[in-house]
Parts: structure tokens; C-alpha cells; sequence
């Protein structure tokens, strides 16, 4: 069991070990919000559905207390996405950047990637000082703060004015569970100037059977003309849980596409923030979950229309098979000054077993007028008709399921427009769906 | 669009058209809330020492408990120990019939539109009033009660069928339940009761109307509705208060019993002060409305136009423990001015193959704040649950909001529940269409939100549907935009 005061320690440990660093008067900040939150329980309206804080009834050991880990490139071959050969790849052991198993490929004018500490202190520190951590005024809880008190080995990545950037930056979150519970709490802040076209690729594995929690903030800041896209894959093993907050602010007129794959893992909770801070702003966001075995995904996603004559889309599906619990929380915020804005979102369902459950919590709050905003949720069964109708074909039961089960998935898979993540997201929920198949 | 706005605003700001007080004297005991003033309350009633005792068991819970702070309102605190709790109008005695009544009280509800001897010979509707604390006419009785009806005030139910108030007062909506509820079993004063009894189908409509007259007092009704197998009743209830500068509290509490095949009508034209312009004094309405379908095949609707109210804080649910049992909502909910709404409903799936429908239309204006709060869930055995929620929301200034918070849980494999919202702002060119016909802009308002209230209108009762919809035109005159 995780209290306050082994926080605390580790904490004061971290601080003292670097009191010079540019980043300490954030960590306190940060550490200032955890120690007045806590750990959120379920009284918490944000986190009604999720008790993170069970979690922490675990032993977890902190980063400072390992030696960086003795993972090797072979080790993060096995688990390297499909079209690495062609990208940029960041690493990331226990929540620290590890620069010796990171590959870039791109040219150093089309894109810098530096550990957060550097960044803070060279040509970069006014964009550090004026981004990082702007995330903690949408999320205010203890486990965000937690993210922010422990910043260490972060990373920060730039991508300058007028590229395109034709090598996609893959990030992988590697956590070395083989001998220790491990809490890793991994950061980044990236930057994009106007006029860049970017892909960016996340994913999370776990070696290692130990319990494995990671609570990762990735901060986003968006430029004028910038096309980003975003891609997170999240197909870990049952003793991995995480916490995993994306804010992207769209500082500049901008298109922003993003993909949320979540197949696996113990309790994960995903933070989807988008802030739209300029007129005209265009985001998508799309989710997809096929859930089985025991595991709990809260969705989270927030759209927040500042400005005026903003769009945005969303839309999330999701199978849930066994004893598994399915969250979506949506919300869509039109401030005063948000007029014209046009918002929409969709949430649908499909529960496979009376042991499955789906708290599903679409949210509106309007404060402009001139607006179009809507909302719809879903929870429902394959529709039988559709059943019946490729039954009489001689197509069997559970192949006819399979195939509408993937129909269902595909409105979501059809998103993902790398060519190779998409095929080797269509082959894992193929395998996923017929294991399923009753 | 800048003029239509203004005429809009003027339409809008159209006055509380039953914002007098009527001078009738009143027997008010003193301010402020312990548990001498329940003895005291209770005495004066003359209530059997178990319903003291069950008042009492509601105080100390009460004071044991915290207001809740979740609902998205704002209101300065409230001092529970300045309001009287208990008003009534005096020399009342015991009413033969209504020409007993204080004639100064039968002009109020004259004034309301309701005259109750008009009622009494045409309307057929069976009236019970409540002023202040207590209820002081029940129309139509005699001949509810040939037919094994009973429909009088709460406090003569105590009286006269002590064994159907015990059994079922606080089975649904326990004192213990929340703030205001627990409030309410406290001290309330008054209500109305009904039973219908096995198979009855209540041959008129039954209808309530309250109305707080006294400054500085607070209004507790009971309600509680029985409806046994295989009956039906159809139930209204209106309510309004005079215009006075400080706010008042209303909480009420009413509960709806439906045995197999029942069928339970409630129908609500809610219509208390909301306060002037500037959004000073109003009614703060916390109520709490629950029903259980208890029975298989039982059915519940509630039906509710809000348009006044300084703040209105209200869910009225259902649990849907019969099998195969029904829950309805229809709501209208126009927030003006300075008003803040937070309303919306609960539907409970327990049984089988049940079924509820939700339709929530919000209409805001000026500087208002009108939300929409609703869960929907199904229970793990409540297979072949079904629901359909629909809240749409019209806006019609660019100060106030419009937010939607349903909440959605299912637990087995078998429930299809469908949620649907949309928010926007009136037509433009529904607008220009109107007007282009010679429509000038305000009739065209009103013409547009009565057509998208109008899925609930068709809900309410005759009577009621013309009111509510002459309240809507009046609630928002000048509000185009």
C-alpha cells in the first residue's frame, strides 16, 4: 500500500538529487496539487465509475530507485510496430526517454527531440516554461499532479516551421516489470509550428509479469496550418494498468485526427483533451475498445471550444465481452465566446455477456447560442435481422457475428490511415473476434 | 436581427401575471426549525405520536446531513432557521364544503384562473388546495368516494387511514432519502393523498394546487398516490406564488405507488415566482418526485412544464421493479432571465423486459441556466430492458447555457438504450419564413417553441395543455433572437 509520505519521500529524494534543474519549481507545483487532491476515489464526479485508487494498494517501485533498466534493442524489437523501419522512434524504460534505444531518421532540420531537461534549459526554455504543465488546469486531480511532482526524463520534441515531416515519430512506452511492481510516469511536450504535417504513433508494452502502472502525460501544442495526427495503441497484458492523458492545444487555425485503440490491459483510463484556442480550429477524434477477460477502460475526452467557428467530431465504439466494464465520458464545452461552433459526438456499444457492464455519460455545457451541438449514445445488441439475414445464407452463427462484430469495428479501423498500423489492427481484433466467437 | 432581438427582450420580459398577495389572515408560528416547533407543528395538527415520532427520526437524520453542493445552480446559503414552517390561513375550522370557504381565498383562485365552484360544475376536475401549509378545499368528493376513491388532504388521511399513510409514507422516497427530502418528512404540513382502490379508474381528473401566500414561510407538501391493480388516475398539479422580494423554499416530496396494471398520470404546471429581472426572489423549488412500479405491467408517467422558479432542482424518476413495467417522462423546461433549471429524470430497470421513454425539451433565455440531469440504468436482471432518451435544447440568447448531463449504466447483455441530444439555436430561417408570411417576430417565437415543446404538450391533460401553453407564450414574450 502507496501512502502519502512514500511519495513524499520520493519526492524530496528527486528534488534534492537535482535542485538545479529548470523543471523543480514545476515538480513542487505539482507536488503542492497532489498533496492537497490525493488520489481520486470514486466521490470524485471525474472518476465516479474508476477506482484508480485501489491500484495503489500495490507496493510500486519509483524509477529513482532502479538503475536505468538493462533492456536492450533486441528486447524492443519484439515489440516494435509494424512500419518502424521508416520512422522515427522514441523510447521511453520506466518513464524515462532512453536516447541510446531511440532512432530518428528524420533530418535534425526537420525535427529536434531532447530530453525535457535540456530543452528547459537551452534555446527551447520559453517554450517549456510557457507549455509545459498546461495541461493541469483542465485536469485537476491527484494523479495528473502525481505526473507532474515526478517529472524526470521527460522529453521534448519540435518540429520547426514548413516540414513535413515524411517519417511518422513512433513512441513506445516500455515498462521493465521482470523483477519490481513498476509506477512509471512518463512526460513529453511537443511542439509544432505552423505549416507541418505530422504523424504521431503511441503504444505501451510491459515486460515482466510484476504489476506495472504507468501514468503518462503527453502535452501537445499546436500551430497554424499544422495537420497532426495521432494514433494510440493500447494492447497490454492484465497486470498493466495505466493512466494516459493527451491534451492538445490548437494554438493556430489546425486539423487534428486522432485514434484511440484500446484491446487489452488491466484498468486504463484515457484523458482525450483537445482545446480548440483559435477560430476555425477542425479536430476528430475516433475510439475503438474490444474488451475481454477482466479489463476496465474509462475513455475520457473533452472537447473545449474556446474560440468561435470551430468543428469537431467524435465518435466511439465499443464491444464488451466477459467481465469487462467499459466507461465513456464526453464532454463538449462552448464557452461564451464560441459562437458558430459545431460539435458532435457518438458513443455506441454492444455488450456480448450479462457480466459485462457500460457507463456511458455523453455531456453538453453550452454557453454560446449560435451553436450546433449533439450528442448520441448507444448500448445494444448485434441487430438481429442483419443476423438472420446472413443465417439463412448458411453462413453459421458465430461467423455471421464475427463478420457484423467487424463491421461494427470497421467505421473505427478505417480511420487509421497509415496503411501498415491499420493492417495490423485489422489482423488483432480478427483474432480477438474470433476468440470471442461463442 | 438586432430589433428582432428587442422585441424579443420585451416579449421576454413580460411580467409575473400572479405575483399578488392575498390578505387573508394567517396563523404563522414563529421562525426557525428544532424539534419544539415539530412538537408544536405535529400538536397542531393533531397527529397520532407515530408521526411524530416518524418526523422526528426524519430531524435528527436531517441535521446529521449536508446540502447537497452537485446540482449546476447557485444560490447564496440558506438560513433553514428564518423560515416559518408552518402558515395557515386561520378561522378554517372544519370545512362542510366549499361554500365555507374564506370568500378572500376564493377570489386568489379566481385570480389563478382556477375558480373552484367554476371547476366544481364544469370543468369536472376534482380540486384539492393547498395555501401555504394547508389544504383547504377538496372538491368532488363525495362522489370520488362512491366509488372507493379517497383523494383529501395528507393530513386527513393521517386521520382517517393512519394503516395506508403508515404503510406507505417514505417507502419510496425514504426520509432518510436526501437534504430535502429528509427536510420535508420533517415538517411538512400538508398535501394530498390518494388511493384508488383494486381495478377503479378514476373517472375525472384529480388535481392539486398549491400556492405559497405567506412571506417568509416555506412550503412542505406530502403527496402520495396509491393506485392498486389494474387502476388508473390521471393527477395534475399546479402551482404559484406571489411576487415578493426575498426567496422562498419549496420542498416537496411525492410518492407514486403502482400496483400490477396500474396505471399513474402526473402531470405538473409548475409555475412559482421566478424572480424579477434582475433575477432577485423567486422560489427555490428542490423537490423530490419518485415513483415504483411495483406490480408487472405497471405504468408510470410523469409529465412537468417548469417555466417558473428562481432555481428548479427535481428528478422525477421511476423504478421499474414490475416486469414488463413502463416509465415516462416529458418535460418542458423554459429558464428565463436569471432563472437556473437543474431537472431531469431517473429510470431504474429492475424487472424484465421493461420500458421507459424520455423526452426532455429545454428552452433558455436571457441570463439562464437550464440543465439537463438524467440517469438511465439497467440492472443486471433487467434483461430486455429498453429505454429511448431524447433532450434537445433552444436557445435563444447568446447569455444563457443550455447542458446536458445524462448518465447511462448497463449491466447485462440484453438492454438496448438508445440517448440522443441536440442543441441549437432557433432557426433562422424558420424565422425568416414565418416573417416573410407576415408573422411578426415574436408571434413566430412562440409559434416555433410551441412547436418544439409540443411532443410533451401532447402528454398533458386538456385542461392543462391550454394553460401550459399560454404560460410558455407569456414566460417568453420579447425573447426572440
Amino acid at each position: 500500500m502507496m501512502n502519502l509520505s512514500d511519495f513524499k519521500d520520493h519526492f524530496e529524494q528527486l528534488q534534492t538529487e537535482n535542485p538545479e534543474s529548470p523543471i523543480a519549481q514545476i515538480r513542487l507545483e505539482g507536488f503542492h496539487a497532489f498533496d492537497k487532491a490525493g488520489l481520486p476515489t470514486k466521490r470524485n464526479e471525474e472518476w465516479k465509475y474508476t477506482d484508480i485508487g485501489k491500484l495503489f494498494n500495490n507496493e510500486y517501485r519509483f524509477v529513482a530507485d532502479i538503475s536505468d533498466s538493462s533492456l536492450t534493442s533486441t528486447d524492443v524489437d519484439a515489440i516494435r510496430l509494424p512500419g518502424h523501419l521508416e520512422a522515427n522512434e522514441i523510447v521511453f524504460v520506466n518513464g524515462r526517454f532512453m536516447p541510446v534505444l531511440s532512432k530518428f531518421r528524420s533530418p535534425q532540420g526537420q525535427l529536434t527531440v531532447l530530453p525535457l531537461e535540456d530543452a528547459a534549459r537551452g534555446i527551447y526554455k520559453e517554450m517549456v516554461r510557457e507549455h509545459l504543465g498546461c495541461s493541469s488546469a483542465y485536469i485537476k486531480d491527484g494523479i495528473h499532479a502525481l505526473n507532474t511532482s515526478f517529472i524526470n526524463g521527460g522529453v521534448f520534441i519540435y518540429i520547426p516551421k514548413e516540414q513535413e515531416l515524411n517519417h511518422p515519430l513512433y513512441i513506445y512506452h516500455i515498462s521493465d516489470a521482470r523483477q519490481y511492481n513498476i509506477l512509471s510516469q512518463p512526460r513529453s511536450l511537443i511542439y509544432i509550428e505552423r505549416n507541418t504535417k505530422v504523424q504521431l504513433v503511441e503504444t505501451f508494452s510491459t515486460i515482466g509479469t510484476s504489476e506495472c502502472f504507468t501514468n503518462q502525460v503527453m502535452e501537445v501544442v499546436v500551430h497554424n496550418n499544422a495537420v497532426v495526427e495521432y494514433y494510440k495503441i493500447q494492447n497490454e497484458t492484465a497486470n498493466a494498468s495505466q493512466v494516459s492523458t493527451t491534451h492538445i492545444r490548437q494554438t493556430g487555425r489546425s486539423y487534428v485526427h486522432a485514434v484511440t485503440v484500446t484491446l487489452n490491459g488491466g484498468m486504463i483510463r484515457n484523458n482525450m483533451n483537445v482545446v480548440m484556442e483559435a477560430a476555425g480550429n477542425e479536430a476528430h477524434l475516433f475510439g475503438l475498445y474490444i474488451l475481454n477477460g477482466h479489463t476496465h477502460l474509462d475513455n475520457h475526452t473533452l472537447v473545449d471550444n474556446v474560440k468561435p467557428n470551430c468543428f469537431s467530431n467524435e465518435l466511439y465504439k465499443g464491444i464488451l465481452d466477459n467481465e469487462t466494464i467499459g466507461v465513456f465520458n464526453g464532454k463538449i464545452m462552448v464557452r461564451p465566446d464560441a459562437q458558430k461552433t459545431n460539435a458532435y459526438q457518438t458513443n455506441k456499444n454492444i455488450l456480448l455477456s450479462d457480466d459485462a457492464t457500460i457507463n456511458t455519460k455523453p455531456q453538453l455545457e453550452i454557453f454560446a447560442d449560435d451553436v450546433k451541438c449533439s450528442h448520441g449514445c448507444t448500448v445494444g445488441q448485434l441487430d438481429e435481422n442483419a443476423l438472420f439475414y446472413l443465417r439463412a445464407r448458411g453462413i453459421p452463427k458465430s461467423d455471421a457475428q464475427e463478420l457484423l462484430l467487424k463491421a461494427f469495428a470497421l467505421d473505427i479501423l478505417d480511420q487509421i490511415k497509415p496503411e501498415l498500423l491499420r493492417g495490423y489492427i485489422e489482423q488483432l481484433i480478427t483474432e480477438r473476434l474470433s476468440v470471442n466467437k461463442k | 436581427m438586432k430589433q428582432e432581438l428587442n422585441t424579443l427582450e420585451e416579449t421576454v420580459s413580460g411580467d409575473y401575471k400572479y405575483g399578488f398577495v392575498t390578505d387573508i389572515e394567517t396563523d404563522v408560528i414563529p421562525r426557525g426549525l428544532n424539534e419544539e416547533v415539530i412538537r408544536m407543528l405535529s400538536e397542531k395538527k393533531n397527529e397520532p405520536s407515530w408521526m411524530l415520532d416518524w418526523r422526528l427520526k426524519a430531524y435528527r437524520h436531517w441535521l446529521t446531513m449536508e446540502e447537497p453542493k452537485w446540482p449546476n445552480v447557485n444560490y447564496p446559503e440558506i438560513d433553514y432557521q428564518d423560515i416559518s414552517y408552518y402558515a395557515a390561513p386561520k378561522n378554517k375550522g372544519k370545512l362542510k364544503g366549499l361554500d365555507e370557504v374564506d370568500p378572500e381565498l376564493l377570489r386568489t383562485f379566481e385570480k389563478l384562473g382556477i375558480s373552484l365552484n367554476e371547476q366544481k360544475r364544469l370543468s369536472g376536475v376534482a380540486v384539492d388546495v393547498v395555501v401555504d401549509s394547508i389544504s383547504v378545499a377538496t372538491s368532488f368528493k363525495k362522489q370520488l368516494a362512491d366509488i372507493g376513491i379517497i383523494f383529501c388532504s395528507i393530513s386527513e388521511a393521517i386521520q382517517k387511514h393512519p394503516e395506508l399513510v403508515r404503510k406507505y409514507m417514505g417507502s419510496i422516497v425514504p426520509a432518510t432519502d436526501n437534504f430535502f427530502a429528509a427536510l420535508n418528512s420533517a415538517v411538512f404540513t400538508d398535501g394530498s393523498f390518494c388511493y384508488i382502490p383494486k381495478g377503479v379508474r378514476c373517472p375525472m381528473e384529480l388535481s392539486t394546487y398549491f400556492r405559497i401566500n405567506t412571506g417568509n414561510s416555506g412550503q412542505f407538501e406530502r403527496t402520495l398516490i396509491i393506485a392498486e391493480e389494474g387502476s388508473y388516475v390521471s393527477y395534475l398539479e399546479g402551482c404559484t406564488a406571489p411576487q415578493r422580494d426575498e426567496n422562498q423554499l419549496h420542498a416537496a416530496v411525492v410518492e407514486l405507488i403502482a400496483m400490477r396494471k396500474a396505471e399513474i398520470k402526473y402531470s405538473t404546471v409548475q409555475n412559482w415566482y421566478p424572480g424579477d429581472h434582475n433575477g432577485k426572489g423567486g422560489i427555490y423549488n428542490f423537490v423530490t418526485k419518485r415513483g415504483l412500479c411495483l406490480g408487472d405491467y405497471s405504468r408510470i408517467s410523469w409529465t412537468q412544464v417548469e417555466t417558473g422558479s428562481a432555481i428548479t432542482w427535481k428528478y422525477p424518476s421511476v423504478i421499474l421493479k414490475g416486469d414488463h413495467s413502463v416509465g415516462e417522462f416529458y418535460s418542458v423546461a423554459l429558464t428565463n432571465h436569471y432563472q437556473q433549471a437543474d431537472t431531469g429524470t431517473k429510470m431504474i430497470h429492475l424487472g424484465k423486459n421493461t420500458k421507459s421513454r424520455i423526452v426532455a425539451k429545454g428552452i433558455s433565455a436571457g441570463y439562464s441556466q437550464n440543465s439537463y440531469r438524467g440517469l438511465v440504468r439497467a440492472g443486471k436482471n433487467a434483461a430486455g430492458a429498453r429505454n429511448y432518451s431524447q433532450c434537445d435544447s433552444l436557445l435563444l440568447s447568446d447569455h444563457c447555457g443550455a447542458h446536458t448531463f445524462p448518465y447511462i449504466e448497463v449491466k447485462n447483455a440484453t438492454s438496448v438504450v438508445e440517448h440522443e441530444a441536440t442543441t441549437s439555436k432557433i432557426g433562422e430561417d424558420q424565422l425568416f419564413y414565418c416573417k416573410q408570411r407576415g408573422i411578426d417576430a415574436e408571434t413566430a417565437v412562440a409559434l416555433i417553441v410551441n412547436g418544439f415543446a409540443k411532443e410533451v404538450m401532447n402528454q398533458l391533460p386538456m385542461e392543462f395543455a391550454i394553460e401550459a401553453k399560454k404560460l410558455l407564450a407569456v414566460s417568453l414574450e420579447g425573447s426572440v433572437g
